[in-house]
């Protein structure tokens, strides 16, 4: 009867084969194929041309420095976040969901609204006597824009790898002589790495292969490897080559995965 | 007299309003083993957590060899603690574990592997450097974890409930772990439990807690054989308490008939609680030999010895012994005077409150 | 003292930076002039024009119908995956496991574009159907994820003292052990109709020509303008949901006993 039971993981496995397995094969294949259907490298090897390369360093860069500034901002909020003796995460996990609730198209379009010259931003900074600034259809707009997306998934992996540590291992490093700061970086620091790891790829990856960011707070100025692709998919029309794009993307993706799977074998920095 | 290390004067602690300390004055002497026993919430872990240092006390000071160190914070103390459930570093493996505190002193590499190797000798665990702490059973965390504690030579190391996530025969053989590291090291030992078969075999001294209040503290003999009030004689071991009256020096009427006891300056008349534990009450065959009379109303087979209940003057009394009588028996109840222990009736609320909720 | 106050408007500062766009957005919808980045004085104009916007309420019918009935279906399937994993040894339940974190690690462009080169090379016509099996497809992870952690909590002698009792199989699940994981279910339901509803990149890809979701309405919006009428749409979502979980939050319930302190 256990046997029967485990035939009900027939529907999703099919699912899951379909609509996830199989499709990925299907980027494989057209990335290594050309129009024709001939065995190709042309299409991962343009990641090399001039403007793809420049497009990927840029995401790299970006990404990379967005998920930096998530982690300064989210490893602190955690911290406190974890005092707090709030009754439940779930509350904390709603707070964070509460905003997918206001399209995460417009949310990040208000951002022009806060930054504009015109804007609300500089209309405080103006009021107070400070230079205004101007960081729209500028790299740094789109670092605001991954850093504002993505926090979230920073802080709540944090935060539950630090309250799940008992608070009398906590006491103990206290007990044996260590001050706060070397409580934080003998103790604290390790025991939250799980979490780290997984807000940094559950940061790294979406910022690296976004498009959408950098059209709304780029102004079409900038393009990142993720408008690369999606113009070859649904403007110019080149799947092999956005495939072969797209593997290289899978690169850092699947480099991601199995870091998150050493440092984080029992699913203890997760998000939810 | 040995010298006193630590002194809690009148301490009071309060959460949320509620108090969990009350005026707490307690003296703890050199080279002690001084158990803190009572039931959850009687304030023995907030006792416990403010000589570590993790609690402040709302009221009063705590003296440790003549100095106050009651706003030291922990790390700045000369003593350690073994947590409930050993509260091990997991991230490390065991020799690091046992390192940590000598490595923030910065004590050489030569003196620390020295340590760790004596301090495994020590807890049996020889050869368990390279391993990580979730390898580990139980009874072996709990050793790291006093290993852990003591390579630090503090003189006082403070034991929070540490046997209470083992099971029963590696309970026992760990007590006397205890008792011989106790003896090997030469330093005090404050422990906390509200297990009182543990108090009773391991320590000097006694401090039975309820309510935030200390009921009384003395040998593990005393405590057993000459409980203060109600709650003490109830929470240690079974008992039969009775209301009784003290007649004069020496006699006291229970239930209605006079016994002979070996108390006295109680006064003439006075209202008394008198404790007779179980294997202390004698059971006559002729019910005429007993001092009262009653009925056998229950009998279970115990191992060691029979425990029955007997039906006597309105009271059910709790009877051990290695003599059987089949219920219905008409028999008589006779006990020796030294075994009858006289209380006063409780004065305060606080006091009487004898529900142990365990 | 000191030390909390300055955590407290550390707090206080990552939340404006959280919501201070969906307080500007909420601005906007009252904002009578045209332009965003003007203001024109207040009204409700928006709010009335938009009933009368059919492109608008077209998109939003999709969108709501696609995220209750991708959440509904991914609940149902991921639940009895969770049930089929429980009765599995270590290795293969990890293996699903595995396979179950590949669309929430992976990223949503290749996600996007890995399922429209399957509808392309299955023949599939780009559409409702499309964009409907797509998110069924993101969502199951999350019920997953959700409705497992609940699952390993059983105790299994829960249910075995069900079949002891006297009950069926089918009657010892639906009188035991779904009572204990339905929390997690609705968890699931809930953050899968979020997700759904919030997305944008995988329906950019398999969604085709001649139908919108908000989401793709609103992309496509970006450079010609944004309606004033969707300003005011995602402030009545916004709100209603918020209002939504006040309630469920505040609503009376026992409180909590506060364990008595050692």
């Amino acid at each position: 009867m256990n046997n029967k039971r485990k035939l009900l993981s027939i529907p999703y496995l099919l699912w899951a084969i379909v609509f996830i397995i199989i499709p990925l094969f299907m980027v494989v294949y057209y990335g290594i194929t050309d129009k024709t259907g001939a065995f190709t490298f042309a299409n991962i090897a343009a990641i090399a041309t001039a403007e793809h390369g420049k497009a990927l360093w840029l995401s790299v860069l970006l990404s990379f420095m967005s998920t930096v500034v998530c982690l300064l901002l989210a490893y602190p909020l955690a911290m406190i976040l974890s005092k707090m003796n709030i009754a439940s995460n779930s509350f904390l996990v709603l707070i964070f969901i509460l905003p997918m609730w206001m399209n995460f198209l417009l949310r990040t379009l208000a951002w022009l609204s806060l930054l504009e010259k015109t804007g609300v931003i500089n209309n405080i900074l103006k009021f107070f006597g400070l230079p205004t600034m101007n960081i729209i259809n500028t790299p740094g707009a789109i670092i605001l824009g991954m850093v504002y997306n993505f926090l979230p998934f920073m802080i709540m992996p944090i935060y539950n790898a630090l309250v799940k540590i008992d608070p009398n291992v906590i006491n103990a490093a206290r007990d044996l002589g260590a001050g706060p700061f070397k409580t934080f970086t003998k103790v604290i620091f390790p025991l939250s790495i799980p979490g780290v790891i997984s807000g940094i790829t559950m940061v790294f990856v979406p910022a690296l292969t976004t498009f959408v960011i950098s059209t709304i707070l780029g102004g079409n100025k900038i393009l990142l490897i993720g408008n690369v692709i999606e113009l070859e998919f649904t403007t110019t029309g080149n799947w092999h080559l956005g495939s072969g794009l797209s593997m290289v993307l899978m690169v850092f993706i699947v480099i991601s995965m199995i870091l998150t799977a050493i440092f984080d074998k029992d699913g203890e920095g997760s998000m939810l | 007299m040995k010298n006193v290390l630590v002194n809690l004067e009148h301490i009071s602690k309060s959460y949320d309003g509620q108090m969990v300390l009350d005026d707490l004055n307690l003296y703890i002497r050199e080279n002690e083993f001084l158990t803190l026993l009572g039931p959850s919430g009687c304030g023995k872990t907030t006792t416990l957590r403010i000589l570590g240092g993790f609690e402040t006390p709302d009221k009063g000071r705590v003296v440790f060899e003549g100095a106050d160190i009651t706003n030291l914070p922990p790390n700045k103390r000369q003593l350690n603690t073994v947590f409930q459930k050993y509260a091990l570093f997991t991230h490390m493996n065991i020799a690091e574990n046992i390192a940590f505190g000598l490595k923030i002193k910065n004590k050489s590499k030569a003196y620390i592997d020295d340590k760790i190797k004596y301090a495994l000798k020590l807890v049996n665990l020889d050869g368990f450097e390279k391993r990580m702490p979730n390898s580990l059973s139980g009874g072996q965390q709990q050793r790291i974890a006093i290993a852990r504690a003591i390579v630090n030579e503090p003189k006082l190391l403070l034991l929070d409930e540490p046997l209470g996530a083992l099971d029963l025969k590696l309970r026992q053989d760990m007590q006397y772990e205890l008792i011989r590291l106790k003896n090997e090291l030469g330093i005090t030992f404050i422990y906390v439990t509200h297990d009182q078969e543990e108090a009773l075999t391991m320590s000097d001294t006694i401090v039975v807690m309820n309510q935030g209040y200390i009921q009384q503290i003395g040998t593990p003999e005393r405590i057993y054989n000459e409980p203060e009030n109600a709650f003490v004689a109830d929470f240690i071991g079974e008992s039969n308490i009775i209301g009784a009256t003290m007649i004069e020096d020496r006699l006291v009427e229970i239930l209605g008939a006079r016994f002979a006891c070996v108390d006295e300056g109680f006064g003439r008349n006075k209202p008394v609680d008198v404790v007779i534990r179980p294997e202390d009450v004698e059971l006559t065959k002729n019910p005429a030999d007993g001092t009262i009379q009653g009925v056998v109303s229950h009998v279970i087979f115990k191992g060691v010895h029979y425990e029955m209940e007997v039906q006597a003057n309105g009271f059910e009394w709790l009877v051990h012994s290695t003599g059987m009588f089949p219920v219905g028996t008409n028999v008589g109840i006779k006990v020796d005077p030294f075994n009858i222990q006289i209380m006063n009736k409780p004065e305060s609320e606080d006091e009487e409150a004898v529900g142990v909720n365990e | 003292m000191i030390k909390t106050t300055a955590q407290r408007i550390y707090v206080a500062l990552i939340f404006i930076f959280l919501y201070a766009p969906i307080a500007t957005l909420i601005v906007l919808s009252f904002n009578a002039s045209k332009t965003r980045s003007k203001w024109g004085g207040f009204t409700f104009k928006w709010y009335a024009s938009l009933f009368e916007d059919e492109k608008i309420l077209q998109a939003l019918g999709n969108t709501l119908l696609i995220a209750f009935l991708s959440a509904s279906i991914a609940t149902v399937i991921g639940t009895i995956a969770c049930i089929a994993m429980q009765n599995m040894k270590r290795k293969s339940r990890t293996i699903i496991m595995g396979i179950t974190n590949i669309p929430m690690l992976n990223a949503e462009i290749v996600t996007g574009i890995s399922l429209m080169l399957l509808f392309i090379i299955l023949g599939f016509k780009f559409g409702f159907m499309t964009i409907l099996l797509a998110h069924i497809t993101f969502n199951i992870p999350y019920v997953i994820l959700s409705v497992m952690p609940r699952m390993k909590q059983l105790n299994p002698s829960t249910y075995e003292a069900a079949l002891d009792l006297g009950a069926s199989h089918t009657q010892a699940f639906f009188k035991v052990v779904f009572p204990d994981i339905l929390p997690g279910i609705v968890s699931g339901f809930i953050m899968a109709f979020t997700m759904s509803l919030d997305d944008f990149v995988i329906t950019h890809f398999t969604k085709g020509a001649g139908i919108d979701t908000l989401s793709t309405k609103i992309y496509t919006e970006v450079r010609k303008g944004i309606k004033p009428e969707m300003y005011a749409l995602s402030t009545i979502i916004f709100v209603t949901v918020l209002i939504l979980l006040l309630l469920v939050n505040y609503a009376p319930k026992k409180k909590q006993d506060t364990a008595a302190v050692k």
